[in-house]
């Protein structure tokens, strides 16, 4: 087997597999057993070696090309046309790393938190990573479906066993909503198929599709996505599954879930619908705005921390689809690139950035059980270290010039600035918005006098959680200095995209 | 005549003989040694499937002065309803032993009802196809009351037996229908006769196929006949719904695909707009009710009906196409269905009948590996990938769009997303709420390596699907 080309192969099924044996090996009796640290052993290496074969990828990573790079491509099922065909170009490449980047500390993050069958719990986790991975990998649009659908089971089980109180409501609603979103997306998808003859993604491409065809193709579309991006109003349920969810689970649904709908836009609305997408682009903006203005605001008034991070989720998502869309709102090519660039770099950076803020909610939350910010205040006193390390994440959510947050919204906005003034003025309003709801929060949780004695009691970081935090700081901050790398990285394949949204369909017919 | 011109028939010759054997030989065992008869019927059936691959032509054979045809069409479905039935066999051993069921009547009217659906299967014309039927329908409503004690399941089987019977007459009434119009029973002649006399394909043959379609609809469980089908889930003890769940569904696929297809597939207008009614209200009626269903086995009869709407979807586009999406459907549906009465049949030991939801509660705590094995059966039936249900879907939805009807296409999902919830809501109890009762549920050897086998070939026909999409192609083709 050569490395180079089962690549991606080898990140998909390594984590399925590594999953599946961490099922079989691990004792469910006891979670301070041999077998279960172990167990834990395991997990955390298939995770560590995964990310290690990710690096590979990264430095073998061919930056100056837009064609998609460690293809592999064989038949899968024949009678329907169905390849296994894989492949990274810029656009998914990024996302393939903060998907091998994030898993590993989430299997940290959980590693003595999770009491009850930790085996099931690691194991979900895996083969999530796997199927996350598939779904950035995939070139074949029922290979992306097998994998877009199958991601929600491991989720729908991480909500409802190990989530909070009204767990079930949460993973019942989260599984529901998204599932209702992405049936019409197969249907979408079949239909391409029977006017393209195969289900890869670039005879969806060149295929020839009226107005009409497109204008509907693109609704089917749109809800799938805008359920998992999620765009206002088909938001609810992320709210809801955030905080339910267990930490870990809080951490994948918005450091890399939330991502997949930003990726369907761009790798399939954009430049399988140019003609749908121009029509709808107006709608889009228009959708993007509301989050960014009104969850912002709503973001504002939450009294649950968890809450509150999900609908800056919701409000910082706004940002990615407001870059994707704006191309037709400006002239020149360069606007879009860069609004387009924005959008890409927004989604890596909120992953790292919204991760790691669910992460310090979650070493509060183990340590008093709740998520309330009434019920806190002066952590700070007690917990030096940590705080330092929230009030970093925070400024990163908020955009401060120094971290990955203020790249993406500062490209963003200044796209949208040569588009239209009053994108850019609504768009900017997130800086005070986000401003006011992050360090509203920060103040009132961090400082002032120690509210309680459950407060008083806190222990600070421990090593576990120190390392977890500090590696995630350390990216959030190389990333806001030195973004270059990451740029680069998808640079040709969003030029060659503009191109492409720029040729309508509607000329050849 | 010679030997040769019985070897296609030889499957049923087998079958018979031996089960005439085994009715006589369960005569003389007692009650204690009643095992022997079930390692017999599993014998039988071995003998028969390996009898069906041993003869299977070359390519089909019609016998019996054109009533009875051999295909790849009626292997494929003789091998999966045998399968099926052997399936059940291990499944309800232990069960009936329990309940003091364990008797030969069970394995003999099972094999008898097999009889049925492999003449069925056979069938080249349409007296035949009655024939099967009637074998299939008369064992099946005996096997519903075979528990003489118990009063639903004999309220259940006399419900079956008077609307069953007015089905097979609505079936006989058709058929004297069309044979007035069309002069003949067999298929290929009727398809003849139409296409050589365009006009005939007027009122009287219509009204005929309408008839037909009562019938073919009665015996899939399709609204507005369905009434039967959730009090006979039921009503019959567990391991019979089984029964009557996964093998008699492959012999009312070939009721329709050798009727409809075969025989009037020419007139095929004439019964796409009939099916395409039943289809779409057994896919909202059947997925809407489940939802309020309490009762495990109703839930699974009210979803049965609206994977039926899934097959006659794909029936309905009238292409080759559709009706290898509708057997590559109900054979991957009859598995995963299988599976779950299997482990509905293992919850319900001694003398306590699981019929509830409730009774699923907390069972990964108990037995973790049936709860992911349950959960295979749940999602797979729920049409969600990398499960087997999701493929079945995607060649349906592949037929109707490709016969250009983007709507019923759209209904199909949207029915499923319904779907999906009561389906969860089994996998909700067994991974989500609190043990109530923590014992471990037992089960033999065979049970246990079987039912991992169902719940794996689920799995495994997911992800790699091609050669038995394969080979339902070359079926139909």
């Amino acid at each position: 087997m050569d490395l180079g080309h089962n690549i991606l192969s080898i990140l998909i099924w390594l984590p399925i597999i590594g999953g599946v044996a961490v099922l079989i090996f691990g004792d469910e009796g006891d979670s301070r057993s041999a077998r279960a640290s172990g167990m834990r052993m395991l997990a955390l290496g298939v995770s560590l070696l995964t990310f290690l074969l990710s690096i590979f990828l990264y430095r073998n990573f061919d930056t100056a090309v837009a064609t998609m790079q460690f293809v592999e491509r064989v038949p899968w099922i024949e009678s329907l046309s169905v390849e296994y065909y894989l492949g990274v170009d810029g656009i998914s490449a990024p996302l393939i790393l903060l998907t091998t980047f994030i898993t590993p500390l989430v299997v940290i993050a959980g590693w003595d938190t999770i009491k009850s069958r930790p085996a099931q719990y690691f194991a979900a986790f895996l083969i999530l990573e796997g199927l996350m991975i598939g779904v950035f990998a995939a070139l074949d649009a029922i290979l992306f479906y097998v994998c877009w659908e199958a991601m929600l089971v491991p989720m729908f089980l991480i909500i409802g066993v190990w989530g909070g109180e009204r767990r079930i409501y949460a993973t019942m609603k989260f599984f529901l909503y998204t599932f209702l979103g992405s049936v019409l997306l197969l249907v979408a998808f079949i239909y391409l198929y029977v006017q393209a003859g195969d289900f890869s993604f670039f005879s969806f491409i060149n295929v020839q599709l009226t107005l009409l065809e497109q204008q509907f193709l693109f609704i089917a579309f749109l809800l799938a996505f805008a359920v998992k991006v999620p765009m206002w109003p088909v938001h609810t349920w992320l709210p809801d599954a955030h905080v339910e969810a267990p930490t870990g689970g809080s951490v994948i649904l918005a450091a890399i879930m939330l991502k997949m709908g930003g990726y369907g836009f761009i790798r399939m609305s954009l430049p399988m619908l140019p003609d749908g997408s121009e029509y709808f682009a107006g709608l889009m903006i228009a959708l993007s705005l509301i989050a960014i203005v009104y969850i912002g605001l709503v973001a504002i008034v939450q009294k649950d921390m968890k809450k509150l991070i999900a609908y800056s989720s919701i409000a910082h998502m706004g940002f990615v689809t407001l870059g994707f869309f704006l191309l037709w709102s400006l002239d020149g090519g360069t606007g879009a690139e860069l609004g387009m660039t924005g959008g890409m770099v927004q989604m890596v950076s909120h992953g790292l950035v919204s991760g790691a803020m669910f992460l310090c909610v979650g070493v509060l939350y183990d340590r008093t059980h709740t998520r309330q910010i009434a019920d806190y205040g002066g952590v700070a006193n007690t917990m030096p270290v940590f705080a330092a390390f929230f009030v970093l994440f925070a400024m990163a959510n908020v955009g401060l010039p120094g971290t990955s947050g203020f790249v993406g919204e500062f490209m963003v906005i200044l796209a949208s600035f040569k588009a239209n003034f009053w994108f850019a003025f609504f768009t900017a309003t997130i800086l005070v918005t986000g401003a006011a709801y992050t360090l509203w929060m920060i103040k009132r949780v961090l400082y002032g006098e120690v509210a309680n004695p459950q407060v008083a009691a806190l222990k600070d970081l421990n090593r576990r959680e120190y390392v977890v935090l500090g590696v995630l700081a350390l990216s959030v901050l190389l990333l806001g200095i030195w973004p270059a790398p990451l740029v680069e990285m998808m640079s040709a394949t969003l030029q060659q995209l503009v191109e492409q949204m720029g040729q309508s369909k509607l000329a050849a017919l | 005549m010679t030997w040769n011109d019985f070897a296609p028939a030889a499957p049923e010759i087998v079958l018979l003989t031996l089960l005439c054997a085994v009715l006589v030989a369960d005569l003389f065992v007692k009650d204690e040694n009643r095992a022997i008869t079930y390692w017999l019927s599993l014998g039988t059936l071995l003998l028969t499937g390996v009898t069906l691959v041993a003869t299977a032509p070359e390519a089909s054979t019609v016998l019996f002065d054109g009533s009875y045809i051999s295909d790849s069409l009626s292997q494929i479905l003789k091998l999966g309803s045998v399968i099926l039935v052997g399936v059940g066999f291990v499944y309800a051993r232990d069960y009936l032993q329990q309940n003091k069921l364990l008797k030969g009547e069970f394995y003999v009217l099972s094999l008898f009802g097999l009889l049925g659906m492999m003449v069925m299967m056979s069938a080249n014309g349409l007296l035949t196809m009655y024939l099967g039927l009637e074998i299939l329908s008369l064992s099946q409503y005996a096997l519903v009351a075979f528990d003489k004690d118990s009063k639903s399941g004999s309220e259940s089987a006399m419900k079956y037996f008077v609307l069953g019977a007015i089905a097979s007459g609505c079936l006989l009434y058709g058929i004297s229908w069309v044979y007035g119009v069309t002069g003949s029973l067999q298929f290929q002649d009727i398809a003849a006769a139409i296409i050589a006399n365009p006009d005939l394909s007027a009122m009287p043959l219509w009204f005929g196929i309408a008839f037909m379609i009562v019938a073919i609809a009665f015996k899939f469980g399709a609204v507005p006949f369905h009434m039967w089908l959730p009090d006979v889930y039921e009503g019959a003890r567990t391991p019979v719904s089984l029964y009557i769940a996964a093998g008699p569904k492959l012999a009312a696929l070939a009721l329709i695909l050798r009727i409809l297809g075969d025989g009037l597939g020419v007139v095929h207008e004439s019964w796409q707009g009939m099916v395409m009614v039943v289809a779409v209200l057994s896919l909202i009626v059947g997925n809407v009710v489940a939802i309020a269903q309490s009762n495990i086995k109703r839930m699974l009869g009210y979803s049965t009906i609206a994977h039926v709407g899934f097959i006659l979807a794909a029936v309905f586009c009238g292409t080759e196409q559709g009706y290898s999406a509708a057997l590559f459907y109900t054979l991957t549906y009859a598995v995963m269905v299988a599976g779950a009465f299997g482990v509905v049949i293992l919850l319900s030991r001694q003398g306590f009948e699981a019929e509830n939801l409730g009774d699923f509660k907390g069972l990964n705590a108990r037995s973790p590996w049936f709860a992911l094995m349950m959960l295979f059966f749940m999602f797979g039936l729920t049409g969600v990938p990398p499960w087997v249900g999701f493929i079945a879907k995607v060649t349906a939805i592949d037929a109707v769009l490709t016969s250009g009807f983007p709507a019923l296409a759209i209904l199909m999902v949207l029915a499923s997303v319904v779907g999906a919830f009561y389906y969860l809501r089994v996998v909700w109890y067994m991974y989500f709420s609190a043990v109530e009762d923590r014992s471990v549920l037992q089960a033999g050897f065979e049970t246990r390596v079987v039912l991992s086998l169902n719940g794996l070939a689920v799995l495994v026909l997911g992800v790699l699907p091609g050669w038995l999409l394969k080979l339902c192609i070359d079926a139909i083709g």
